[in-house]
């Protein structure tokens, strides 16, 4: 038995310990937000994050990840309240498909934790890994500046504190 | 979006079945009384095939389309609602189920098959409009970027405004006064001298037993309030907080998982494998032959997929296996050589005016294979049992998934129904149904639910490829540098038959092609033949304005005078994309014009090329689709298209050896990313001339405008994709002419 906290929540899943953390996530949690594109660390489709760093969970083993802190696109939101990139991707009408959207939510959402005004340096090298082949790449550093400009709180999912002045533009 | 729900799957079956039963949808109470209970439920009337009033003066718009992202549903719903006058805030939609409901399909295919083509006369028709379901329906197919402009103008719109007259007519009757005092808004009708304002709902079993108007009019473009404003998508809120359901997310109780190893050259068989180490793997629950592949079956993927590794397959052999993208290029430069050319157009006298002329400029382009390369892996989940099989699936055309699956079994169509889902990209390889029909038969060989994943590797090595194609040109140019003369011929010819033809004012035209089959599978890659022969046209036209010494948009200028529409598209694109701006070092511009689907495309791109690495700054693009319904979901359409054409324009390269693709995943078979996507400014010219697609017209003008403004910025031509194979630190310039 492995046991993983994802999105608050504490599991146990009985599964091998070389099994990535994607597959647990979808299989297992049925957490079927967390997308599979590749296998190998090249979409970033399957982008969640390991105590708040976006991490590849395609190649992540399971094992690896136990008593770590692990959100996934599913988590992000505060309640009913839309996390504000989400909303910033419904504003700009982001998504295509959309099959590659969680991934790059969670790595807009790490990048604006770690540097809430980005350049367009910055977000080259944050976006880079995650792969859009609808080509939504100018919508998605639109949306990135957008809740940059915004200047809002970004939800922590991992704080006590939830913000309560999130506003939406 | 709503999903039909069992009874209601009966119910669409006689909705979206097309003309044969719409009939009877729309009329309960007539000849067919006893499908009447199926198509009226709680308190709800259909009104028409493509609408559906609840007694909530709900509007529901059923839309035989699938989403993979372009949005159409939401456009085809904006259409329908505009003619009706309808709330939007009260529009919902379905996607109709693929079920053609009992006799129609056979009835149709034969229909079909015959090739009996619908009337022109009668599309504008509400009789035009049945029998344009039934076409569409009967394929159910999402492609051809036919959505908007097949489907939205004899469907949607012919549709809402009928539901519309019928509802009129019907508060006509009830309210006992004549029909051109009332008008209607919001999804009420209104009589504004008694002050009166009631619900649709409340006429919409009266108006379902009115026979429909044959001609019901349709709004001048002045009168539009819905159509040409950019309403948010409805699919997208799902696409951000994780909930949207594509067929891989599927769940189905008591399912297993499975992934699959295919013969790697192309045709080949198992020839014998052995599967001894795998079924001893934990949580291994069956090895399926399937012929021509190994599939594991496993309680999950991982499983599947690590016993799947351990299989050894012996595959049966053939002259494929020494087969290479080299050779296959000798056999298209052999055969174009030696084959008798199939004449595809032809003007004037294009060899006497060759043989006479002075100068003759003689080029030769390639493409190479390339990959759909879909976000979401191919696959498909399935139940067989001795009822019949179930589907869930994300397809293009989920009717024809439904017969192959059907045939493959050896089931009655009756007997398979498909669920079918949002699509992590399509891009034409989801038209296909070979996913499908494998986890149908490994769902009936375990006996249980199979959801089948197939890993990228063999979602890239097992694709239906964009063809390799050779195409060479000859034209004769006159001293003064006007073309007199163009010969075009190239390998194997495809869909759509005008892709390799030009709108250019050359007096003496002969195009055509040699069939060169290889082993190869080929299918519709997003603008289909558009992608090849835009490339080679637009950049045989390129060379020519360099040969002519004139500027290449001068040039093109000059041999579309007349032609209006493109005209200002080019110009737009030229103005808005600062054609005549001055350029830095290693900067540079090419511009190209495609007309494909409908639609016409003009696009620039700007270059900066240093120390032979390309920086695509910006892409500028002008698009006539006639009338853009949602211009946000056109422009997005623009930026999409660009973005998949600029990959394969630079990276894209599925290489043939030994027999097999050699790329599997996206570290071989690379991608545009966000560090060098450009900068894509997106015109939109409302020409109101007949609309045209949105979903692939942005492709094709990529390849030669890049390769052009690498041309400006560097001397080198590229002749043959991608831009990857060129070392641009060493200029190439070769023979200015033959």
């Amino acid at each position: 038995m492995i046991t993983l906290t994802v999105n608050g929540q504490s599991h146990e899943v009985d599964v091998a310990a070389d099994t990535p953390l994607l597959w647990v996530i979808r299989e297992q949690l049925k957490l079927t937000g967390t997308k599979f594109g590749c296998g190998i660390a090249q979409c970033g489709a399957c982008t969640v994050h390991v105590n708040g760093a976006p991490t590849r969970s395609c190649i992540l083993p399971v094992s690896a990840v136990q008593g770590t802190e692990i959100t996934t696109i599913e988590g992000i939101a505060d309640g009913a309240e839309l996390h504000p990139v989400q909303q910033a991707w419904i504003d700009e009408q982001v998504p295509q498909c959309g099959y590659c959207q969680s991934g790059q939510v969670m790595s807009a959402v790490a990048l604006l934790e770690a540097s809430p005004n980005p350049s367009d340096d910055d977000i080259d090298r944050a976006m880079s890994g995650n792969v859009c082949r609808c080509g939504m790449y100018g919508r998605i550093r639109r949306a990135i500046k957008k809740v940059a400009a915004n200047q809002v709180e970004i939800f922590d999912p991992q704080s006590e504190v939830t913000s309560g002045e999130v506003t939406h533009g | 979006m709503g999903k039909w729900t069992r009874r209601g799957f009966i119910t669409a079956g006689v909705v979206g079945g097309g003309a044969l039963v719409v009939g009877v949808a729309i009329r309960p109470g007539n000849q067919n009384e006893s499908l009447a209970p199926l198509v009226t439920e709680g308190g709800e009337n259909l009104v028409n095939t493509w609408v559906k009033i609840g007694a909530d003066n709900l509007v529901t718009a059923i839309v035989p389309h699938s989403e993979m992202g372009q949005g159409a549903q939401t456009a085809l719903a904006q259409m329908l609602a505009d003619e009706l006058d309808a709330d939007w805030e009260s529009v919902q939609f379905l996607e109709a189920p693929a079920e053609d409901g009992y006799a129609n399909y056979p009835l149709i295919k034969g229909y079909m098959m015959k090739g009996a083509p619908i009337p022109s006369a009668l599309g504008g028709t509400v009789d035009g409009l049945f029998q344009q379901i039934a076409k569409s329906i009967h394929m159910q197919v999402t492609g051809g970027s036919l959505s908007v402009r097949s489907t939205g103008l004899y469907g949607m719109r012919v549709g809402g405004a009928a539901a519309r007259s019928m509802l009129l007519e019907a508060a006509a009757a009830s309210w006992q006064v004549p029909v051109d005092e009332l008008s209607t808004e919001s999804s009420h009708v209104i009589h504004t001298s008694s002050g009166r304002r009631a619900p649709y709902s409340e006429f919409a079993a009266a108006a379902g037993k009115l026979t429909p108007p044959s001609v019901p009019p349709l709004k001048a473009p002045e009168d539009f309030k819905l159509m040409g404003k950019s309403v948010p998508r409805h699919d997208i809120p799902a696409k951000v907080d994780g909930t949207a359901t594509f067929g891989i997310d599927v769940q189905v109780a008591g399912m297993k998982h499975a992934t699959v190893a295919a013969a790697p050259v192309f045709g080949a068989k198992v020839q014998s494998y052995d599967a001894s180490s795998a079924q001893q793997m934990p949580g291994v629950v069956q090895v399926v032959n399937l012929d021509n592949a190994i599939a594991v079956v496993a309680d999950s993927y991982w499983q599947a997929k690590k016993a799947l590794a351990t299989v050894a397959i012996q595959w049966t052999g053939s002259v494929n296996d020494t087969r290479d993208s080299e050779g296959i290029f000798e056999q298209f430069s052999s055969d174009l050589g030696s084959a008798e050319v199939q004449e595809d157009f032809a003007q004037g006298d294009a060899a006497a005016a060759l043989a006479a002329a002075q100068r003759v400029i003689e080029r030769e382009y390639r493409v190479p294979y390339l990959a759909h390369a879909c976000m979401e892996p191919m696959n498909a989940t399935a139940a067989v049992n001795e009822n019949g099989c179930e589907i869930w699936i994300g397809s293009q055309d989920p009717l024809r998934c439904k017969h192959h699956v059907a045939e493959a079994l050896g089931l009655e169509p009756d007997r398979v129904q498909v669920n079918n889902h949002v699509m992590g990209g399509g891009f034409g390889r989801r038209a296909l149904t070979d996913v499908a029909i494998q986890a149908a038969k490994i769902s009936q060989a375990a006996g249980v639910p199979v959801k089948l994943i197939w890993s990228r590797e063999e979602d890239i090595q097992q694709d239906y490829y964009r063809p390799a194609i050779l195409s060479k040109f000859r034209a004769a140019m006159s001293e003064n540098g006007d073309p007199q003369a163009w010969e075009n011929s190239f390998v194997d010819k495809h869909e759509p038959a005008e892709a390799p033809h030009i709108p250019y004012a050359i007096a003496n035209q002969h195009i055509g092609y040699v069939d060169s089959l290889t082993h190869v599978p080929f299918g519709a890659w997003r603008s289909v033949d558009h992608s090849q022969h835009g490339f080679f046209t637009e950049s045989f036209v390129d060379e020519l304005a360099h040969e002519a010494g004139e500027d290449p948009y001068q040039f093109r200028r000059r041999l579309l005078a007349g032609n209006d529409r493109l005209l200002k598209v080019l110009d737009t694109a030229a103005e808005k994309g600062r054609w005549d701006a001055p350029l830095g070092e290693g900067q540079g511009r090419g511009i190209a014009l495609q007309r494909s689907f409908g639609s016409i495309v003009a696009e620039v791109v700007e270059v900066t090329v240093t120390d032979g690495e390309v920086s695509v700054d910006k892409v500028t693009v002008a698009v006539d689709a006639g009338f853009a319904v949602s211009p946000d979901g056109l422009t997005a359409q623009m930026e999409s298209g660009v973005i998949y054409g600029l990959t394969a324009a630079l990276y894209g390269d599925i290489e043939i050896a030994k027999g097999r693709v050699k790329q599997g995943n996206f570290d071989s078979y690379p991608m545009v990313r966000m560090n060098d996507a450009p900068e894509i400014e997106t015109h939109i010219i409302n020409s109101y001339e007949f609309w045209g697609g949105a979903g692939e017209p942005g492709t094709p003008a990529i390849a030669p405008a890049l390769t052009a403004a690498i041309y400006a910025a560097t001397g080198t031509r590229i002749r043959q994709l991608p831009v990857s194979r060129y070392d641009l630190n060493v200029a190439i310039r070769e023979e200015e002419s033959a």
